[in-house]
């Protein structure tokens, strides 16, 4: 075989008749890894389920305030960033590149807000509290490991989308990357919003403390 | 740019006024969860109020926000169900003992 003929790799079209899905293989990619986040999320609130039930003495906490007011508020930024994030989607498939980039830099401010608010609940729990992820004053030590995992892992998953949009942004701003680009990022922001709606009851609501 | 990149660029699902629509929608929907929280129910049915909300939240954020509306119906096909089916499968490894763990703390 002659390589120096050899097609590359990015030219290769799919031969085997109409694409079957109609997406392109960045954003099968994005869905394919956020089917495999969606098992990571699960299997932790399943199994914070399970040592919550399992726990007779598992505390209940969270007061209206700050936790609860902070927690709704939280959620309520972060469905705002994914309002901001779909206009900047709708925005760059239009080619308004300045508009998609605005949008972007306010889904990364929500992002950006979202875990100031967080951290400062974390350093009240961890200084007012005392509450570490191995020992807390009023029960179960589960509720420790299983508040600081699942929020931290989420917390994390904020952080690197904030970082995410921001190469995306550079990068449509200054015609690098393809409207398609924006839309797989927005699908990761999305899914992390998605997993927040269920964070939010699971380990919130169903832990407000008795009146 | 090839006649599918341009197809793509000019594939614009949606509008404005629906996502807002679908915004205000999850915002009602978090108001419900935070008001339910304080009140004075069991808590299974507590619990099967929230998840519920929050599927439908799920619903909404899925078919609009990320577009799987607008996709093939091959791609719903290949996430959803798949998904449901994983979850579903670590659910039924703890289900059978946390029932059991359940009954013996309520006696």
């Amino acid at each position: 075989m002659n390589h120096t003929e050899a097609q590359p790799i990015a030219e290769i079209t799919w031969t085997g008749g109409p694409s079957p899905l109609a997406v392109n293989k960045k954003k099968l990619g994005m869905w394919l890894f956020l089917l495999s986040d969606t098992v990571t999320f699960s299997s932790l609130l399943i199994g914070y389920s399970y040592v919550r039930i399992a726990s007779p003495d598992w505390p209940r906490p969270f007061e209206f305030y700050p936790a609860i007011v902070k927690a709704t508020l939280m959620t309520v930024i972060l469905l705002t960033s994914s309002l901001t994030m779909v206009l900047g989607v709708h925005a760059a498939h239009k080619n308004e590149r300045g508009r998609a980039v605005k949008y972007i830099l306010l889904t990364m401010l929500g992002g950006v807000l979202f875990d100031i608010i967080h951290i400062s609940e974390w350093i009240n729990l961890m200084i007012n509290e005392h509450v570490t992820p191995f020992h807390n004053p009023w029960g179960s030590p589960l509720l420790g490991g299983a508040f600081f995992g699942l929020t931290g892992l989420h917390m994390l998953h904020v952080t690197i989308g904030v970082i995410y949009l921001g190469v995306i942004a550079w990068g449509f701003g200054s015609k690098r990357f393809a409207a398609e680009d924006v839309e797989v990022s927005g699908l990761y922001w999305h899914f992390v919003d998605l997993v927040w709606m269920f964070i939010f009851p699971l380990i919130y609501l169903i832990n407000v403390a008795p009146k | 740019m090839s006649a599918r990149e341009e197809a793509l660029e000019q594939h614009v699902p949606g509008t404005t006024k629906l996502f807002v629509w679908v915004w205000v929608a999850l915002l009602i929907m978090t108001g419900l969860e935070t008001l339910l929280a304080y009140e004075d129910m069991a808590l299974l049915i507590m619990l099967t109020l929230l998840m519920g909300l929050s599927v439908i939240k799920t619903g909404y954020i899925l078919s609009y926000f990320m577009h799987l509306r607008f996709e093939r119906m091959g791609l719903f096909l290949m996430i959803v169900p798949s998904a449901v089916f994983l979850v579903c499968m670590i659910l039924l490894f703890l289900y059978p003992d946390s029932i059991r763990l359940m009954h013996m703390q309520a006696r």
